[in-house]
């Protein structure tokens, strides 16, 4: 149970080392595996949407392990990353060569999610109360209404947009649609592989821990624990809540790019209230505030269940009873006494135990 | 020549719903003095710390820092003015450290950006180092030092109380506001904090304003102090005088 | 015409969001949490009464009150099995959280159910529709039950707050806890009652939705749920005429918008006024501004 050490921070670098290493090392094994050809299609397939969840998971923890605010729109941001950068290669083509165009591709989704994170946060973080979490689950269902309508496409004479259907669009005979509304975008470049997956997780984590192991982490974290206090001693409590939030997206963002550039066709589906949710479960069960514990929740909850099909059925009602008892476990206050009285006795035995020898 | 107060308070009024909580309160802090504001439960003290630092916007009055006015400014920029606080019921970061609750209160003395944070750029080593440094002296005066690496919630009720006097000073105030100190100490920790305050008022060349209930350390360490009953001043002067003063007995006591 | 017709269809729809947003702004008002699974109630109530008429034969009178029990009884089982041990935990999250959980859970355990195809919810409301303006307007019966209704309970609701013995300690518990405590007030069952009274009209709204609206999944109650926390945010959380007027005015904005703008970004504009309300005025229209005690 060491995850149960939440909300603490890890002054130790032997954790942090713990992470990157146990990244790097799962990535060898992987690679290793994969280049002798022993590793199914179907976890193959699953590597790079592990990445992204993994990804998603991390951002949402220094919102939730740290900020202490909660978001159930990391899906919404995600899509947008997703999106923003999928139309930008789509655009590109083959001017660009592809490493460059992936990266800037990978800069662009990024900051779109970033400022939309950032025009979300301005009217809601400066309140007190819960309405982050209302306001961003709004945020996820109107992106995902509002990417539904739009269709765009490209011919001789430049970029057509509509919002009835890609009839509306009006172009010659050159034109191409790009965005289809629900059917959504086809044809964007598949740039993205393990290795910039894994790369791209290991930027989350050191930004994410850097940054909480910094000046700035330690306002967010001051503001969560006591925000009356922060204030007194002259943090600006707004503007660390919204730093805390706008990095969250940022890299939600990012996970979005992974996902975009891997597969061909690309649909708001896939970033729906669900994805957010389970993002969520990732964090609860891999420990608030734990960076480590998100990763391993992500990729154990994501690949397992892809690969015992039989479980599927029941996936969603067991993550959510196990949300419902691991939040009761870690929080109720009964709880926590009777773990500590369980513990003190355990204690107090070996003791006896060891004057007795 | 007029004197110039560290704190200079007048004709200070807020009221929620009917109630007036404090009326036309006036009072004046020279600098370097130890100052008391006392009075029966329920006479506004509180409320007073509340509107010096800007939890509560006053209705009318004025309120001056070593002659600067401050009236209506928010929290964060009053403590970046020059006032820092305790509460009566202790608010620390909980889970965080001993030392990081002290770095936080450094936060804006030594800066730099996110970015050098995230990025470990040139600078962030040395200024987490001097943070580091500045902490641990402080924590050395409030004899903490060996806790650096405990969690805040953690700590002994007593040495909670200390670690938020030890926050409220790195922010580096030129008064410093301390809401019961003793509340909940037992006689000995009593003594020894009113060491500390004296200490700290000399060691840091601060001007202290305090509520407390303890009579034992007003008259033991405040030079002079206000008495305050159903949000209006009842008097004010040197502590000796005033706590002889038959009104403020009857205050306290009842008729 | 039409623009009248949108405008009642309108403010029926906004009236089953009016008693959806009470649920929502009691038990925020009372227990300071945002019970996530609301929304979820309103769909068990669903199918307890599809199930009720449909399967067993049931009268839709009948089935409408085992309905109310059920949800009733399932309000305050979720309040005191998952909410009620987090009520003095150290984080605000942790009831929030598990809040999430317990939504996720209802809708889950639905889908094990019913499956995930949408079920035809029977008529149950036979009112003759009503004819006006030579036969140009019309109005139906469903419309009609849904408006009186949410008047009905509104008014009953503000009745019982303000006046009997067991609204006017909700009244307390809400204003400070612990002197309301110290008074003698029964803390644990106050907020037992208000989530069994707000959960009794999730089941009649879901009723009046499924009426209305009358296709039943799994997920139909998560969305009308947020948007009626929408609405309880619009009209003041904690006020009980502020969640009615709440919730008219955001059905109406929804149904023009989805006759005048585009029907698939009427929610989109329905969530972009909770963006707009909080930007602009976050106490809603008839909130009041809770200073933290320090």
């Amino acid at each position: 149970m060491k995850k149960m050490k939440k909300f603490q921070l890890n002054k130790n670098k032997k954790n942090n080392f713990l992470t990157y290493g146990m990244i790097i090392v799962v990535y060898i094994i992987m690679q290793t595996l994969l280049s002798t050809g022993n590793v199914s299609s179907l976890l193959g397939g699953l590597l790079v949407p592990l990445c992204m969840y993994a990804i998603a998971a991390v951002s949402l923890n220094l919102v939730v392990g740290f900020s202490g605010e909660l978001s159930l729109g990391q899906a919404g941001f995600m899509c947008v990353g997703a999106y923003s950068s999928a139309l930008f290669s789509n655009l590109v083509g083959d001017a660009m060569p592809a490493g460059i165009r992936f990266f800037c591709a990978i800069i662009i989704g990024a900051l779109v999610a970033g400022i939309f994170g950032i025009l979300i946060g301005i009217p809601v973080l400066r309140l007190k109360g819960d309405y982050l979490a209302i306001v961003t689950l709004a945020f996820g269902e109107i992106i995902k209404n509002l990417i539904n309508v739009v269709t765009l496409g490209k011919d001789k004479a430049g970029l057509h947009l509509s919002f009835t259907s890609s009839a509306g669009l009006n172009m010659d005979d050159s034109g191409e649609v790009i965005i289809d509304g629900a059917l959504g975008i086809t044809g964007t470049p598949r740039d993205a592989n393990f290795t910039i997956g894994v790369i791209l997780l290991l930027i989350t984590v050191a930004v994410v821990l850097n940054l909480v192991h910094s000046r700035s982490g330690r306002a967010i974290t001051a503001i969560r624990d006591n925000r009356i206090a922060a204030e007194s001693i002259g943090l600006n409590i707004t503007k660390y809540k919204l730093m805390a939030f706008a990095i969250s997206t940022t890299l939600a963002g990012m996970a979005g790019v992974l996902y975009a550039h891997n597969l061909s066709s690309l649909t708001v589906k896939i970033f729906n209230y669900n994805t957010s949710i389970l993002i969520l479960v990732f964090v609860v069960l891999g420990g608030i505030g734990n960076i480590r514990g998100s990763i391993i929740a992500a990729v154990v909850l994501t690949a397992l269940p892809e690969l015992l099909r039989e479980l599927s059925t029941y996936r969603m009602l067991i993550y959510a009873i196990l949300l419902i008892a691991m939040m009761l476990f870690n929080w109720a206050p009964a709880a926590i006494n009777f773990r500590e009285r369980v513990a003190a006795k355990i204690k107090a035995k070996k003791k006896n135990q060891k004057e007795a020898a | 020549m007029e004197e110039l107060y560290t704190l200079e308070v007048r004709n200070l009024c807020i009221s929620f719903g009917g109630l007036q909580a404090v009326d036309r309160f006036d009072m004046k802090v020279k600098e370097g003095e130890l100052y008391g504001l006392i009075g029966p439960n329920g006479a506004g003290k509180t409320t007073i710390f509340n509107l010096l630092t800007g939890v509560y916007k006053p209705d009318e009055g004025i309120v001056k820092l070593a002659g600067k006015d401050i009236t209506g400014l928010k929290t964060m920029n009053i403590n970046k003015a020059g006032i820092a606080r305790t509460f009566q019921n202790i608010r620390l970061f909980k889970e965080m450290t001993v030392l990081d609750n002290v770095k936080t209160g450094l936060h804006n003395k030594y800066k730099y950006s996110t970015l050098t944070g995230i990025l470990r750029l040139p600078g962030f080593r040395k200024k987490e180092k001097e943070m580091t440094d500045e902490a641990k002296e402080i924590l050395k005066v409030f004899d903490l030092d060996q806790e650096q690496d405990l969690l805040a919630g953690n700590l002994p009720y007593g040495k909670q109380r200390k670690l938020e006097i030890a926050r409220a000073l790195a922010t580096g105030p030129k008064l410093l506001l301390l809401d019961e100190p003793a509340a909940g100490m037992n006689p000995n920790e009593t003594l020894e904090l009113m060491d500390t305050i004296r200490f700290v008022r000399d060691h840091f060349k601060i001007t202290i304003l305090l509520i407390e209930h303890d009579m034992k350390l007003v008259s033991g360490i405040c030079e002079e102090l206000t008495v305050l009953n159903f949000g209006q001043v009842l008097t004010s002067g040197k502590t000796t005088e005033v706590l002889h003063d038959p009104e403020v007995i009857k205050a306290y006591l009842g008729e | 015409m039409s623009f009248i017709s949108y405008l009642i269809n309108g403010i029926s729809l906004g009236s089953v969001y009016a008693i959806i947003a009470l649920g929502y702004t009691m038990v925020y008002g009372i227990a300071k949490m945002l019970n996530f699974a609301h929304g979820d109630v309103i769909m068990i109530g669903g199918y307890v009464v599809l199930i009720a008429v449909s399967g067993f034969g049931l009268s839709p009178v009948l089935a409408v009150v085992l309905s109310m029990v059920i949800c009733t009884l399932l309000g305050m089982g979720i309040e005191k099995v998952a909410y009620k041990p987090l009520r003095n935990a150290t984080s605000p999250l942790a009831v929030l959280i598990t809040a999430i959980g317990v939504s996720y859970f209802l809708q889950n355990i639905a889908l094990i159910f019913f499956g995930a195809e949408a079920k035809t919810f029977p008529d149950i409301i036979k009112l003759p529709a009503l004819k006006l303006a030579g036969g140009e307007l019309t109005i139906t019966g469903t419309t009609i039950v849904t408006i009186i209704t949410s008047v009905v309970i509104v008014v009953a609701l503000s009745l019982f707050v303000n006046k009997s013995k067991p609204g006017k300690a909700m009244k307390a518990v809400s204003e400070d806890r612990g002197a309301a405590q110290l008074m003698g007030i029964n803390v644990n069952a106050t907020i037992s009652l208000t989530f069994a009274i707000g959960s009794g009209l999730a089941a009649i709204a879901g009723v009046l939705l499924c009426a209305a609206y009358p296709s039943l999944t799994p997920y139909t109650g998560a969305m009308p749920g947020i948007k009626a926390f929408t609405a309880a945010v619009f009209g003041g959380i904690g006020s009980i005429p502020g969640a009615m007027i709440g919730g008219i005015l955001l059905g109406v904005i929804e149904i023009l918008g989805k006759a005048y703008i585009s029907s698939q970004v009427a929610d989109a504009i329905v969530f972009s006024v909770l963006i707009i309300v909080l930007l602009v005025k976050p106490t809603g229209l008839f909130g009041k501004n809770i200073q933290e005690k320090v």
